[in-house]
């Protein structure tokens, strides 16, 4: 924390700390019922509470599980179509109109043909988390592919190695830095779809009770769940960008 | 080789459309989730000759459109401020660092509890979403302005709003335009989640009453028209980024 102060400087925090404070202050001294502000500290002990009952736990193991899985399952898919197209020029050419055709149709556009097939649930979430992380991983794993050294793959033909032991032995290891850059991408990407599809349709998780809170006029409960979603983001985030420091300084130090 | 390229890729997605007209003939997933290419086809003329479809576009383009201008507006002007000043900078930026990494569906609730059910509300939410793209990468062009052209603005006493017109935006620019192309695709998602949620008429709304009655024709031919918007939107704004910043490539 104290690393962090100072490496964002206090000035920073004079602007949020006292919009905070002037809110604390001004709602004190002329109490308002409404339904849209709540005090901040009343929104933290919501937040308390909402920990301290374990609410915020199950509800964030249902949105973090849907966004893993889906995740898993389109990023899975991706990585392997990323790595074919990267290799063979000739199905990346192929595949390429189809691609163009199918990437811009908007995720969110699925969620209710997904609600449509599968109804509510996590299969419905998953599908349309799957859909939307498929594309990414599929261009950046490509990007990554290709960017493997050519005479590593002239290697592997002298060698003469099989096709999966050239991208179990080779390919995989040499483009790994950059599909973990990818994945963390992902990461990001699969939980505000997650939340999305909780607020838009799927009476679950994290996102649905955001929603919920609002629609039983509970300002304080409100804030105190989009507070968590975005430290739960920023968190997750941070720290998949600690690993690839970790991990990956060498092999990714050129790029920004 | 490249005449080679273009016909495996044509055949390829002319082959996809046909196993999908072959699954859903045979149909080995019930047609109440999967129509043909042809009845999403015929659903889809239909609707955008006689019916609502091409009014409901309409409507959902330029929600899109007037939220990513307003995004676009705001994150220029801003990023432009942050970029240029290094005492605004540090003032400000943690708080927007705050702010940036919340998935922008979130502020939905919030914004119904202030605004309500309305097209205000919609437009904010896309504004607030698609704002970040742009302000993050203005601000990127203007920190990283030549420093000599600073020196020059200088000798040439320019006044800071001079500067900011004359040498930052068009140093910016590239930047600027790359933040906005994300921006759009930002937009168009959230122009159709705030349709669903608020209600607004749209292609958005459209597409959840279809899955509701089991129309999975006009579910099918709405989410068609969506691929469409996002396509026609990038590749357009695509066009007009190569063309403004054709003087770069000199």
């Amino acid at each position: 924390m104290r690393a962090l102060l100072d490496r964002l400087g206090w000035r920073g925090w004079v602007l949020p700390v006292t919009l905070l404070a002037l809110a604390e202050a001004a709602m004190r001294i002329n109490p308002v019922e409404s339904d849209a502000l709540a005090r901040p500290t009343d929104v933290l002990n919501a937040m308390a509470q909402a920990i301290a009952n374990g609410s915020v736990l199950s509800l964030s193991a249902q949105t973090l599980a849907a966004a893993l899985a889906g995740l898993a399952l389109g990023g899975g898919l991706g990585l392997a179509a990323g790595i074919w197209f990267g290799l063979s020029r000739a199905a990346a050419d192929a595949a390429s109109l189809s691609i163009e055709l199918l990437r811009p149709v908007p995720s969110v556009a699925l969620i209710p043909l997904s609600m449509l097939v599968f109804g509510f649930g996590f299969r419905m979430e998953i599908a349309v988390i799957a859909f939307t992380c498929f594309w990414p991983m599929l261009l950046l794993s490509q990007a990554a592919v290709r960017n493997v050294e050519p005479r590593l793959l002239e290697v592997a033909r002298v060698l003469g190695f099989a096709w999966w032991e050239r991208v179990l032995k080779l390919v995989l290891p040499a483009a790994l830095p950059r599909i973990f850059v990818a994945f963390r991408l992902c990461v990001g990407i699969a939980l505000v779809v997650a939340v999305t599809t909780e607020i838009a349709a799927n009476p679950q998780g994290l996102g649905y009770a955001l929603m919920n809170a609002q629609q039983s006029l509970r300002p304080d409960l409100m804030f105190a769940m989009l507070l968590w979603i975005g430290l739960l983001g920023w968190g997750l985030g941070a720290g998949l960008l600690w690993l690839q420091r970790t991990w990956f300084r060498h092999s990714l130090a050129q790029q920004p | 080789m490249k005449t080679r390229a273009i016909v495996s890729s044509v055949s390829v997605s002319v082959s996809l459309l046909a196993l999908w007209a072959l699954i859903a003939q045979l149909e080995w997933i019930s047609p109440i989730f999967l129509p043909g290419p042809s009845a999403t086809w015929q659903s889809l003329s239909e609707g955008l000759r006689h019916g609502e479809l091409l009014h409901l576009t309409f409507g959902t383009v330029e929600r899109m459109a007037y939220g990513w201008a307003l995004a676009s507006l705001i994150g220029i002007a801003l990023g432009a401020l942050i970029g240029i000043s290094p005492l605004l900078r540090t003032w400000l930026q943690p708080t927007l660092e705050l702010i940036r990494p919340l998935p922008a569906s979130a502020i939905v609730p919030v914004a119904i509890a202030f605004i309500g059910l309305s097209p205000a509300m919609v437009l904010v939410v896309i504004a607030f979403g698609a704002v970040w793209p742009v302000l993050l990468a203005t601000t990127h062009g203007f920190a990283n302005i030549e420093p000599r052209l600073h020196e020059v603005g200088r000798v040439l006493r320019l006044s800071p709003l001079a500067f900011i017109v004359k040498v930052g935006l068009p140093n910016a620019m590239p930047d600027a335009l790359a933040g906005m192309r994300l921006s759009l695709t930002v937009s168009l998602i959230l122009a159709i989640v705030g349709e669903m949620l608020a209600s607004q008429e749209g292609l958005g709304l459209a597409i959840l009453q279809a899955a509701r009655s089991f129309r999975s024709a006009d579910l099918f031919a709405g989410v068609v028209l969506l691929g469409a918007i996002g396509f026609v939107s990038n590749s357009l704004l695509g066009m007009a980024e190569r063309r403004a910043l054709a003087w770069k490539q000199i």
